[in-house]
């Protein structure tokens, strides 16, 4: 049986979910960038099934245009984490609460 | 048949990204993650679009995956890594998430339900019929799309462009020893 | 004629100005400038009278949905009548504050406040609204304050201006709601256009109002039960007595009266104005025959005489009450003046007791101050003699107990005039100060020879036969007070009332007690409703509102801090939950 649009879109709201799941439980911010690149994965996969599904070529274009800030993001944030490491000696988020009153 | 394995792979491997019973070792993550990206890439190519799934495999499999790696490698997180999963908010996530994912779940059966799928599976062939030619030449086509002037998206592309240098200015700046 | 109509209320205003801008720093100037700006309105106040007719002009100030408010002047025989009488009277008061303020320290500040005195007061005399006569109504208040606690640094000055300005703000109150309710009932406040919509109409429904409105006039007037200010207002230089409370600012309530006159005729309010004005007469003059301050004894005169007038207006009259509001502004200026000449020569003594023997040593302030008393005394042929006729006959006619009332206040009146002419000018001197008194200097009694013209010759340009039962009984008041009063002073060291009528003496001296029931009211009503307002303001305001509306902010503030946990997995949890919510909310 020929996969569907709506299999797709199940498929996509599975990664997106592991991805939420796993900046909720995690608490090293590398697993958690991971994660983050997960769900970004996921909003590509539905892109492109609705891109495909609707004879549309402006989905790809979008996935396109997603791959390169997610490129640019993960550099800046990896570039982010190894700078807080150097500072604070710690990648695990439960250790950065400075915020927090 | 492809797509189920392409599916289950993705899903499976990005289940073990997260939650791997066996190791809290991020490297093993990254690897699993570089499945993930992979049977992405295969998805992409089901559907259609080949030079995106070249791009996944290149950029994500390739760079992003490989400066992961270099971080890891680079912090050593050894220790950290040790440290137990917290059992009440692996609950509270798996509500929370489960709770999302079962709303988006039924609201993708109530819109391409049973009731709805027969005339939409023509509805789907016969777009897929008429797109086939433009999907079948995708990467061209993708190429016009992107740099055509005028109804393209040839201005997004050079801004996307100078963003890819202020983030490689910033993460110059930010990797850079504290001055002084 | 315009111009000068503008002129006449603006160059006061320009030489307050000027001398508050700068020419304070030169006395001369200072005093220059004031002076002749009133001067220069009574030149010009001749001119419009020689010009005759009536004059309006106004511009339009503020304009409003149903409300139109003008600054306009209304210029006609009444006004013109008190124009006269304010920037007459008041240049000479002018000239004579000249003299008896040249050893004062501040004496461009004196000009400068009494050349915005006298700009207030021509206001209220040249309005022809309620709305800009209210407003001058409050710069003579403003002025007076000043004028009043002049020398500050006096306690008892500065205590007595307060009260006249918050006695008159009392009666400012009344007399604003009351415009409000003319203003509501007939849709304007211009004279000329209530006129018009009272025409042929009742006036039923300006009772309450009319009564709010001569609660302006009971305080500026000093009328019972707002009458206490005056006579400590006497704390004030001698001329702004004269100005103040004898010519012009006390008047400006009877002349209010008479303005408004067609407001208020035929409705409940006029018998109550009738009967406050009698009681008033009665009262001050019973207080003023066992007072010992010259000034004081003139002040109560002054309460007497316009409750006269007041009562007058109440019994429908306003041309006897502004017959003699004109007469008495010139014999009672005249007599304050002279009075101010008294004090002048003996330093700064007030006391009659301690004056006597004045007659040689100031022959012009004695027959200056003898041609007063006799016309506040009504003495025939003088020009007291015939407005108070005026004001008897139309008491007589109208309501027989306020005839006798009025009868019997001309006696007080003749008893305590005599009481303190004898006093203060007759017999030996009682004090070193009388023994040394010289005449003062001519800036003072020309001014005095000056006012004794009208004050003899005022009351005949209204002169009428008296009515022959009115004559009569007001000669044998006269006599009868005079002999009595003769009897009991001539040659007396000390007042002899009080051995005898010990009980009356005292109430006569205590001003039968008035600032102290005053006194007990605010104690036990003013005081329990601060308590009041102070327990609200703490219990309920401060307390549940303030305190509430901050405790309950804080409250929410700390619940909702409970989220703010600064963990990024709690905010993607949140995040998660936020979103499922919101897809079940846009999708089912």
């Amino acid at each position: 049986m020929e996969p569907l649009l709506n299999h797709y879109l199940l498929v996509s709201g599975a990664l997106f979910a592991i991805g939420l799941l796993g900046v909720i439980v995690r608490r090293n911010l590398l697993i958690i960038y991971m994660s983050l690149e997960l769900m970004l994965n996921a909003a590509n996969v539905a892109l492109v099934a609705m891109s495909r599904f609707n004879g549309n070529l402006d989905g790809q274009v979008m996935v396109f245009f997603i791959i390169t800030v997610a490129a640019a993001e993960v550099s800046v944030g990896l570039a982010l984490i190894v700078a807080l490491y150097r500072k604070r000696q710690t990648a695990d988020v439960e250790d950065l609460a400075t915020m927090k009153l | 048949m492809l797509f189920n394995i392409f599916a289950g792979l993705a899903v499976l491997s990005a289940l073990l990204v997260v939650l791997n019973p066996l190791s809290r070792n991020p490297v093993t993550s990254a690897m699993f993650l570089v499945i993930t990206m992979i049977s992405i890439s295969g998805l992409f190519v089901l559907l259609g679009a080949y030079f995106l799934a070249a791009v996944q495999i290149l950029v994500y499999a390739g760079a992003v995956m490989v400066l992961f790696l270099f971080v890891i490698m680079l912090l050593d997180l050894q220790e950290i890594a040790r440290r137990k999963l917290n059992l009440v908010s692996l609950a509270m996530g798996i509500l929370a998430v489960g709770a999302l994912f079962l709303v988006y779940k039924s609201s993708l059966e109530s819109t391409y339900g049973e009731a709805s799928q027969q005339h939409e599976v023509a509805a789907d062939a016969d777009q897929a019929e008429a797109t086939t030619a433009k999907v079948v030449g995708s990467t061209q086509a993708l190429g016009q799309a992107l740099f055509s002037v005028g109804n393209g998206f040839i201005l997004p592309f050079e801004i996307v462009s100078v963003l890819l240098l202020v983030a490689m200015v910033g993460v110059i700046l930010l990797s850079r020893k504290e001055p002084g | 004629m315009n111009i000068a109509a503008w002129l006449i209320l603006l160059l006061p205003l320009f030489s307050a100005v000027v001398i508050g801008l700068g020419a304070f720093r030169s006395r001369k100037v200072s005093a220059a400038i004031s002076v002749g700006a009133v001067v220069g309105s009574f030149l010009l106040t001749l001119l419009l009278i020689r010009a005759g007719g009536e004059l309006r002009t106004s511009v339009t100030w503020l304009e409003f949905e149903g409300l139109q408010i003008d600054i306009g002047l209304q210029i006609d025989t009444l006004s013109k009548l008190m124009l006269c009488v304010v920037t007459g009277i008041g240049g000479l008061i002018h000239i004579f504050s000249l003299g008896y303020m040249k050893e004062d320290m501040d004496f461009s500040r004196y000009f400068a406040f009494l050349s915005l005195f006298v700009f207030s007061m021509i206001g209220i005399v040249l309005a022809d609204n309620f709305v800009m006569m209210f407003i001058f109504w409050e710069l003579v208040g403003i002025s007076s304050y000043l004028l009043i606690g002049f020398w500050f640094d006096k306690s008892s000055a500065a205590d007595a201006a307060k009260k006249a300005f918050l006695t008159n703000r009392v009666g400012d109150f009344g007399f604003l709601i009351g415009i409000l309710m003319v203003w509501a009932a007939l849709g304007s406040v211009g004279f000329a256009d209530l006129s018009n919509a009272l025409s042929g109409e009742t006036a039923a429904v300006t009772g309450l109002a009319g009564f709010l409105i001569f609660c302006g006039a009971m305080g500026k007037s000093a009328q019972f039960p707002l009458h206490v200010w005056l006579p400590d207002a006497m704390e004030g230089p001698t001329p702004v007595s004269a100005l103040i409370h004898a010519a012009t600012m006390v008047a400006a309530g009877v002349y209010m009266l008479c303005r408004v006159f067609f407001l208020i005729d035929g409705t409940w309010a006029m018998e109550a104005i009738a009967w406050i004005g009698g009681l008033t007469s009665l009262m001050a003059a019973l207080m003023a025959v066992q007072q010992d301050d010259i000034k004081r004894i003139l002040a109560y005169s002054t309460l007497s005489q316009l409750g006269y007038m007041v009562m007058a207006v109440g019994l429908g009259s306003p041309d006897a009450a502004m017959f003699h509001l004109s007469t008495h502004a010139s014999f009672k200026a005249l007599l304050f003046l002279g009075a101010g000449s008294v004090i002048v020569a003996l330093h700064h003594e007030q006391d009659i007791w301690k004056m006597g023997g004045l007659r040689d040593r100031m022959p012009r302030t004695y027959w200056t101050f003898f041609i007063g008393t006799m016309a506040l005394c009504g003495v025939p042929l003088f020009s007291g003699f015939f407005s108070k006729e005026a004001i008897i006959d139309v008491a007589l006619q109208s309501n027989l107990l306020l005839f006798l009332v009025a009868v019997f206040v001309a006696l007080l009146t003749t008893f305590y005039m005599t009481r303190l002419f004898i006093v203060a000018f007759m017999g030996e001197p009682r004090s070193a100060q009388a023994k040394r008194a010289k005449e003062s200097p001519a800036l003072m009694t020309v001014p005095l020879l000056v006012l004794a013209v009208p004050s003899v010759l005022a009351g005949y340009y209204n002169a009428h036969a008296p009515n022959p039962l009115v004559l009569c009984a007001s000669l044998v008041m006269l006599v009868f007070g005079m002999l009595v009063a003769n009897t009991v002073y001539s040659g007396a060291k000390a007042d002899p009332l009080p051995a005898r009528f010990v009980w009356l003496a005292k109430a006569m001296r205590g001003r039968f007690w008035f600032d102290e029931m005053y006194q007990w009211l605010i104690d036990r009503v003013q005081e329990n409703l601060a308590k009041l307002a102070e327990a609200i303001d703490r219990r309920v305001i401060a307390g549940l509102m303030v305190r509430g509306t901050h405790g309950t902010t804080e409250l929410a503030g700390r619940v909702l801090r409970l989220t703010q946990t600064g963990n990024l997995k709690a905010y993607a949890f949140w995040f998660a939950i936020g979103m499922a919510a919101l897809l079940v909310f846009t999708l089912s």
